[in-house]
């Protein structure tokens, strides 16, 4: 069934059941989504993607529109607050897209540029993060994680166990690989885990720069473009 | 700091700038640029510029840059570019005075705007990063006493590299390692120009 709502004060007609986020591409308004992978539920984790129902705000990719509900995405709040939640995790976290393999093809990095962040508001951390390089195929260089848990959630073995698991708590928190189970995935399947990481965290060994500046995935079209014709991961 | 130093490259001296020189510099803006703790990269950008530096070159002077290496800016300056983050004393000596002189000041590049590569050591510490170079050094001579070099002439290392905007308020940040010639000559052109400093995404990138 079709309900009508507003994106900041454009009708448009979507399906019941779509997000906020679905709700702001049909109107041809881009609000920037971060840990959502247009193949898989809504994690919901990262939040970057603030925007406004009803005067309240919520995660424009998990948050679904009902008939008459109003939607803003463009106002300069909701900028200001993506843009800080981007910082934040630049803060967080050691980002250093220099020398990162996975520049140019970085959710977090087109993303960031997108919401207009030229460096993060907030004093920068340099965590001292602990790498597991012990893995025959996968580099997880935890420096880059964001704690999205799309790998978490997403990442099964044919058996369907999970690979990566979370452990600690607070700003103790950090994804384990599972090296055992590591073992038993196919080529393919490693490549869909490393391709589903929207940071640099989880790394192919022995691939390194192989995509030349100009024809990386953001190179050919930005993040924004994406989204606006539906291409959401 | 001794009070006897005498070959600093602000206090050589210089020859007298004429008084055509004067007057042809007169009504231009003034624009000084400087290096701290980076590899000059930005810099490079800079000059590629190519020709389009000359046009700009009828609006803007150039009062010190990176190229003569002259630490301190005489008078007023309208636009400081500084490129490189702050890792040692005279970084924080140089930022603070380009700030005291400088109307606007624009950090460049993401070692001034992050602490960029430099900032790798921050994670490791700095007793182990000079441990790692001077004491543990598979390159030291042998026989040697190992030393960590110490002297009043040499800068001390702060603790962390910090972004510019940590040690003095900047104005306007300009991401890249290094930035591109065209984002260089937005903000140059923009600031010649008398317009605001806004850069489109397609020129904001980290890498």
């Amino acid at each position: 069934m079709s309900i009508t709502v507003t994106v900041d004060g454009v009708p448009v007609t979507v399906e019941e059941g779509a997000t906020v986020a679905d709700a702001a591409t049909a109107a041809g308004a881009y609000v920037p989504t971060l840990c959502f992978h247009e193949d898989h539920p809504a994690l919901g984790t990262c939040r970057v993607c603030a925007a406004r129902l009803d005067g309240r705000v919520v995660a424009a990719c998990s948050a679904e529109v009902h008939d008459g509900a109003e939607v803003e995405v463009a106002a300069d709040d909701l900028a200001t607050m993506r843009r800080q939640v981007v910082g934040l995790l630049f803060a967080e976290g050691n980002h250093v897209c220099p020398s990162c393999e996975k520049s140019g093809r970085c959710d977090l990095q087109a993303v960031a540029a997108e919401t207009g962040m030229l460096t993060s508001e907030f004093p920068y951390r340099y965590p001292g993060r602990e790498t597991d390089p012990g893995d025959a195929r996968i580099w997880l260089a935890r420096d880059r994680c964001i704690l999205c848990q799309r790998c978490v959630d997403l990442v099964r073995d044919d058996e369907g166990r999970p690979v990566f698991t979370l452990t600690g708590r607070g700003p103790d928190t950090r994804v384990e690989l599972d090296h055992a189970t590591a073992a038993g995935l196919s080529d393919e399947q490693v490549a869909a885990a490393v391709d589903l990481c929207p940071v640099g965290a989880i790394l192919r060994k022995g691939v390194g720069y192989d995509e030349p500046i100009g024809a990386r995935r953001f190179d050919v079209a930005s993040v924004r473009e994406r989204a606006l014709r539906g291409e959401r991961r | 700091m001794s009070d006897d130093r005498r070959d600093l490259s602000h206090e050589l001296p210089r020859t007298p700038v004429s008084e055509a020189t004067v007057a042809a510099r007169r009504g231009k803006l003034t624009v000084a640029t400087i290096s701290l703790c980076g590899c000059w990269g930005c810099n490079l950008s800079t000059l590629d510029l190519d020709e389009r530096l000359l046009p700009l070159l009828d609006l803007v002077t150039i009062t010190r840059s990176s190229f003569t290496d002259l630490k301190r800016i005489a008078g007023r300056c309208d636009v400081g570019l500084v490129e490189g983050g702050v890792a040692n004393e005279e970084n924080i000596e140089t930022l603070r005075h380009f700030r005291e002189h400088c109307d606007v000041l624009v950090s460049v590049g993401a070692c001034a705007l992050w602490g960029g590569i430099p900032s790798l050591r921050n994670s490791i510490g700095l007793d182990e990063c000079l441990a790692t170079a001077y004491l543990d050094s598979p390159t030291a001579v042998p026989g040697d006493r190992p030393t960590i070099p110490l002297h009043p002439e040499i800068p001390r290392l702060t603790d962390r590299v910090r972004p510019c905007h940590e040690v003095v308020h900047m104005d306007y940040f300009l991401p890249g390692c290094p930035p591109s010639n065209d984002a260089v000559f937005a903000v140059l052109d923009a600031v010649a120009h008398g317009r605001p400093i806004d850069l489109p995404t397609s020129l904001t990138h980290y890498d």
